[in-house]
């Protein structure tokens, strides 16, 4: 990994040409000159720039993992609030039960929470979420919290490493919603060990080695506690 | 209104001891409030206002929808105890007015096309007022917009130049503001120089039109700079925890 400085960018920072490179995520181009449209990183990958966010609404993508509130139970459908700037539709056909028609409310209700996919997402930016998928389940118990949705990779770490580490030593079961939103079950006191660590991935979310840091920690948290 | 009692000039400066083309000091802090996506605390003089940015998020009532583009609502508050004698609260007519200038300004330089259907609600309460608060309002609207994470052309930003006894000024002091001939808030994008707003209260002659403009504009440059430090010196603070 090269320890090369990460940069940060803020909207209107001039990044590029689109002679020399591509205008990627995060950027917008005028005149053949390559600027950021938001507050974020850059990330220059072959002839692409990119600028990762810090900070934003969650945006929803098609195959994303996220945890859902239920708002609104309709006739044939929920509203559910994925913490993206509108709710998602979950319709009827994509749960795993025979919900009869007007007889939503029976299944989900306001205020429930449920792990779920997103379906599809279409120009209009209306978004279908499902359950149909395996692990996706109606959440019973444990604990939401919410986290900034950009912070989400830090979270999960690189091909999971971050949150398999936290679930070696803390033995709880959580469930990182891309969307922010995690979900935790365990008992009190692993909860708890599980919360602060979240909170110092987050505030330390820009830094080097992190994974390394947090294993170390726990590890001598666990043997503390023994 | 001229007052013949009040000397705006002594020893050829100004009433504050500044020059002619001299900015009141400037304080900017970012990301105070953390039930916001983005905020910004300012302080401009004897100005002093903040400001939280949410969304963006579903705009209701429903009918204000637009289905191609975000709508924005700027909502600018004088708070009762800004002024000397106490404000009535609630909006009126003037803060209507800045609200809706200041709606519009932001409309051209956010990439509202990103979010059809949403609204992006920016809240400029003014803590404490003393002249030009409009043009603060809008600057740490600016800022408040970045740091929420919201996707932008440019980091809008605001100043004032205007004339007092026949004399042109740069952003102007409470007296000077009570006092003087003219007033010119102008908004500008920086990176392009575009104008985003630009009222004048009072009377110029076109020559010091022109140059007030060239003025205002310098002003909006060196405010930008103020400006950007704020948000990168926020976040480079966090890249260094190690």
């Amino acid at each position: 990994m090269t320890q090369e400085k990460r940069e940060i960018v803020i909207p209107s920072q001039l990044l590029g040409d689109t002679k020399q490179n591509k205008a990627g995520r995060g950027t917008f181009v005028e005149q053949g000159k390559i600027y950021s449209e938001i507050l974020g990183i850059v990330n220059r990958k072959s002839d692409f720039i990119n600028v990762i966010p810090i900070k934003g609404r969650y945006d929803p993508i098609e195959g994303d993992f996220v945890i859902g509130i239920v708002e609104d139970p309709m006739a044939s459908s929920w509203l559910v609030d994925i913490n993206a700037p509108y709710p998602a539709l979950l319709h009827v056909s994509e749960v795993p039960w025979d919900v009869e028609f007007g007889e939503t409310d029976r299944y989900l209700n306001h205020g429930d929470s449920v792990m779920a996919k997103v379906a599809s997402v279409d120009i209009n930016r209306k978004v279908n979420i499902t359950l149909k998928d395996r692990n996706l389940y109606k959440i019973k118990g444990g604990l939401i919290i919410n986290v900034e949705p950009s912070k989400v990779p830090r979270i999960i770490g690189k091909k999971g490493s971050m949150i398999s580490i936290l679930k070696k030593y803390t033995r709880c079961r959580i469930f990182v919603g891309q969307n922010g939103r995690i979900w935790i079950d365990g008992d009190d006191e692993n909860v708890a060990k599980v919360l602060h660590t979240i909170k110092k991935i987050e505030s330390e979310s820009l830094s080097y080695g992190l994974t390394n840091r947090i294993e170390s920690l726990l590890k001598n948290e666990t043997q503390e506690v023994q | 209104m001229k007052n013949d009692d009040i000397k705006l000039f002594q020893d050829g400066k100004r009433i504050d001891g500044r020059t002619n083309d001299e900015l009141r000091p400037i304080k900017i802090e970012v990301g105070i409030l953390h039930r916001a996506d983005g905020s910004c605390y300012l302080e401009w003089g004897g100005n002093k206002i903040m400001v939280a940015v949410y969304g963006p998020r579903e705009a209701v009532p429903r009918h204000t929808q637009n289905q191609l583009r975000a709508i924005v609502n700027a909502r600018y508050n004088m708070a009762a105890f800004s002024v000397e004698d106490r404000k009535r609260p609630g909006p009126d007519r003037r803060s209507r007015e800045i609200s809706k200038v200041t709606s519009e300004a932001l409309e051209k330089i956010l990439l509202l096309e990103k979010f059809p259907r949403a609204a992006i609600d920016v809240n400029i309460e003014v803590l404490n007022a003393e002249a030009g608060t409009r043009c603060a309002g809008l600057t740490a609207a600016g800022v408040a917009l970045a740091d929420a994470g919201i996707p932008m052309k440019d980091i809008p930003v605001a100043c004032a130049a205007g004339k007092i006894e026949g004399q042109l000024v740069l952003d102007l002091g409470k007296e000077e503001d009570n006092y003087g001939d003219a007033d010119l808030p102008v908004a500008l994008s920086p990176r392009t120089g575009e104008i985003l707003l630009l009222q004048m209260d009072g009377h110029l002659t076109i020559d010091e039109f022109d140059k007030a403009l060239d003025m205002a504009i310098k002003g909006c440059q060196k405010v930008s700079e103020l400006q950007k430090k704020a948000i990168i010196e926020k976040y480079i603070a966090e890249l260094e925890v190690e």
